[in-house]
């Protein structure tokens, strides 16, 4: 088993709370989380639904692996339509709640419908009662957590909360868990407060006893756990820099996008890496890295926790912000430095507290700034509309400005709220909007790795690294080395990680483990832990199978294979500096070839015989 | 030769793979919330502490027991919960200054560290050996070693 076979139903306009049994068969074919919510989904959502209407619905779910002594096996995801992309929205986040839900004895909670008055889901065990959330609604994240233990008096209920940008309509508003750990993209914690749902605090004190073969399952565990130990990345670079690691490297290979991806490379790029964050400042002698951390179950402990400069100006007189919280991981960092500007990593690290702090995806936030940047620059926008901030690329003063405003969504803020694509198209310029589907980029240059264009141009959610990193082969050559100035080959790797990927997400396990980890590594453990025979063959077929169902969803919601390009900028404007200068993305020679071996048409559907193969007639 | 459970904090990262590994040898089944170690996150300090029963020499919580149902383990050096005579007074969960004795409601005992009868599986679980099960005699052994090798005599000494 290893599923608890109960899904939890909350209909918000009700106000009640249901026991169901899970579909097992479905289960069986779309595995759990990712997959199996997003099956729920489709099943009960009008793809054509408008994303905030009370008719879309919004998912937590964990994995089969969720809540086990698998490495990782910690994580939960929230599937719903997003309201940045109009596309199916998936947001995986690690931290604790994942595992607490799984241990109250649920494999997820299906949200539905609105509610008159704001209130959070109260949650322990088999009792789920949803209660008036007025004194937190309008706060932020870190205070609606802290009400929340003061007002159950238990220390040990696990929490995640929507912040005040959800509340003010930020269409890239992240549910944050546990303090700093967030589902953070596409606006799923814009769903959630559009719903009038605060919080979920959650208290699980059941366990998880159901694996199918407990001997072998902890013999297949403690080997993965072996291979992560014994892998550089995963027991070296990661708990080492985190996933700043990258900062230098990326920036090395001309990959790293920079002032709204008009360059490559960034000059201040060391000053706000992960080598960086371990350098004593003048101020106090400490570094900007505490320590690393791990999520629930995890052996690699990626996660960065950090402090800010007393001293430095953003937090001057706010002694809230001395303390401890989470850190810069390398996309964060990438938005809120390199893509405006900035290398100042107080200011970096100021921000990215406020993103945890509120809610709200800092990859979108500072894609979003970037492009009002240049349009600042071009004197499109103006100081009228910033209230007479210079909003210029490479300013910190602006950088907390900006992050400040968008807490709340007032004044400029909202504008900032609206995401790089309709901010662009209000004032003007749609092409300045580093974005695809809606959603704004992450931190890889498609002109530098050239397969990344393909996966940004494909990925289901919109422009994003987390579908199918083939960084991981282009940059670090996990499982082996490719030229990321070749597209020859990319079509095939591209598919190869989104399919895995889908698996992966879908099982309870973090992504980050396939730096050490391919599905030979993964099955054993799904296999010991779930009925059914798991073999990696399997878990990559119901990738395929979860990516095409996906797919179908966006087609049905109105997208076509029109929508699967980049920017004119990436697609016209050569590199100008590194080892891809005078490179452009070369998506032309990568997608036809891409839609053939997914088995679609030329214009990006899947064929009947593709629908037929994976059961998805 | 005595062995004890060294904790380094320095060294935890807050995984919960020893909650984990705890409660499967305990309780048969994953479930952190029954653990006899438990992992203490101090968010603003940026600091994770596991902490366990220490198996202190002349044990409050064995001593204070009214039906003897906490043994001595001359092998291990652990006080050890007999099942079959604890009656759930909560006698010892009071008498204990450092809270590591616990009622479980489920069952109607009490719950506490063994040291797995010499084999700790916490130990075994934790990845960066912030949890160690060491020599009980010589628990300062490596931090008197971290410090010898800062004095002028051991400066050469590769750390």
């Amino acid at each position: 088993m290893s599923w608890t076979g109960n899904i939890l139903r909350v209909n918000l306009t009700k106000g009640t709370c249901k026991a169901e049994t899970l579909n097992n068969d479905w289960a069986q074919d779309y595995l759990g989380q990712r997959g199996l919510a997003t099956k729920y989904l489709v099943e009960e959502v009008d793809a054509k639904v408008d994303a905030l209407a009370p008719e879309n619905k919004m998912i937590m779910a964990t994995g089969p692996l969720t809540g086990t002594m698998a490495s990782t096996g910690g994580r939960y995801s929230v599937i719903t339509k997003s309201p940045l992309t109009n596309c199916v929205a998936c947001s995986n986040s690690g931290g604790f709640i994942g595992a607490e839900i799984k241990n109250a004895g649920w494999d997820m909670i299906i949200f539905e419908g609105k509610s008159k008055k704001p209130v959070y889901l109260y949650l322990v065990n088999d009792k789920a009662e949803l209660l008036p959330a007025d004194d937190i609604w309008g706060t932020t994240v870190w205070h609606t957590d802290e009400w929340l233990h003061k007002q159950h008096q238990d220390p040990m209920l696990r929490i995640a909360a929507v912040g005040r940008s959800a509340e003010a309509g930020c269409l890239y508003a992240a549910i944050v868990n546990d303090m700093h750990r967030a589902a953070g993209r596409s606006g799923v914690g814009t769903v959630m407060a559009s719903k009038n749902l605060k919080a979920i605090a959650v208290r699980g004190t059941k366990g998880i006893g159901n694996i199918k073969d407990p001997a072998r399952f902890m013999a297949a565990v403690n080997a993965g756990k072996k291979v992560l130990a014994d892998n550089a990345v995963t027991s070296q670079g990661l708990p080492t820099y985190g996933t700043q690691v990258l900062m230098n490297v990326i920036n090395e290979m001309g990959a790293l996008p920079a002032n709204n991806m008009q360059d490559v490379q960034f000059e201040g790029a060391q000053n706000v890496s992960g080598e960086a964050m371990h350098e004593p400042r003048k101020s106090d002698g400490k570094p900007n890295l505490t320590t690393n951390a791990g999520c629930f179950g995890c052996t690699i402990a990626c996660g960065r926790i950090s402090t800010i400069d007393k001293g430095h100006f953003s937090v001057e007189n706010k002694p809230e912000y001395w303390g401890n919280s989470g850190g810069l991981e390398y996309e964060a960092a990438w938005a809120l430095g390199p893509d405006t500007g900035v290398d100042d990593i107080d200011a970096l690290t100021y921000a990215n507290f406020l993103c945890n702090e509120d809610g709200f995806d800092p990859i979108s936030f500072g894609s979003t700034l970037a492009a009002a940047m240049e349009l600042f620059g071009m004197g499109v926008i103006t100081t009228k509309e910033t209230n007479g901030m210079e909003l210029k690329f490479g300013s910190a003063d602006a950088l907390v400005w900006a992050v400040e405003k968008m807490t709340t969504g007032e004044g400029f803020g909202k504008d900032l709220g609206l995401g790089s694509k309709r901010l662009c198209e209000k004032y003007g310029h749609p092409e300045l909007s580093m974005t695809v589907k809606g959603q704004e980029f992450p931190a890889y240059d498609p002109r530098g790795i050239q397969g990344m264009g393909l996966a940004y141009a494909t990925s289901n959610r919109g422009a994003c690294h987390l579908r199918g990193y083939t960084v991981a082969s282009e940059v670090l050559g996990i499982p082996e080395k490719t030229d990321p100035l070749v597209t020859e080959g990319k079509a095939g790797l591209v598919k190869a990680f989104q399919d895995a990927t889908a698996a992966v997400d879908s099982s309870g396990l973090c992504l980050f483990t396939t730096f050490a980890w391919s599905l030979e590594d993964i099955a054993p453990q799904v296999d010991a832990a779930c009925e059914g025979d798991w073999s990696a063959e399997r878990l990559a077929e119901a990738g395929e199978r979860i990516w095409n169902m996906e797919r179908d969803f966006n087609l049905r919601a109105g997208l076509t294979g029109a929508d699967d390009t980049l920017p004119k900028r990436l697609l016209k404007d050569a590199a100008k500096t590194g080892p891809a200068k005078g490179r452009v993305n070369d998506l032309d020679k990568m997608l036809p070839e891409y839609y053939e071996q997914r088995g679609w048409s030329n214009d990006g559907v899947p064929t009947p015989a593709t629908r037929q193969r994976l059961g998805l007639a | 030769m005595q062995m004890s459970l060294l904790i380094d904090a320095g060294k935890c990262t807050g995984c919960v793979q020893c909650e984990l590994a705890c409660s499967l040898e305990n309780e048969g089944i994953f479930n952190p919330a029954k653990s006899r170690i438990r992992i203490f996150t101090f968010h603003y300090e940026g600091r994770f502490v596991p902490y366990t029963c220490t198996q202190c020499a002349e044990a409050w919580c064995m001593q204070a027991c009214p039906v003897d149902a906490i043994a001595y383990d001359a092998a291990t050096g652990a006080k050890v919960i007999l099942e079959a005579a604890c009656v759930g007074c909560k006698v010892c969960t009071i008498a204990c200054p450092f809270g590591t004795v616990n009622y479980n409601s489920d069952t109607g005992k009490v719950i506490k560290c063994d040291l797995c009868g010499g084999d700790p599986e916490c130990a075994k679980a934790c990845p960066t050996e912030a949890i160690t099960y060491v020599d009980a005699d010589q628990t300062g052994y490596e931090r008197m070693r971290a410090w010898a090798v800062k004095t002028d005599a051991g400066s050469t000494a590769i750390a």
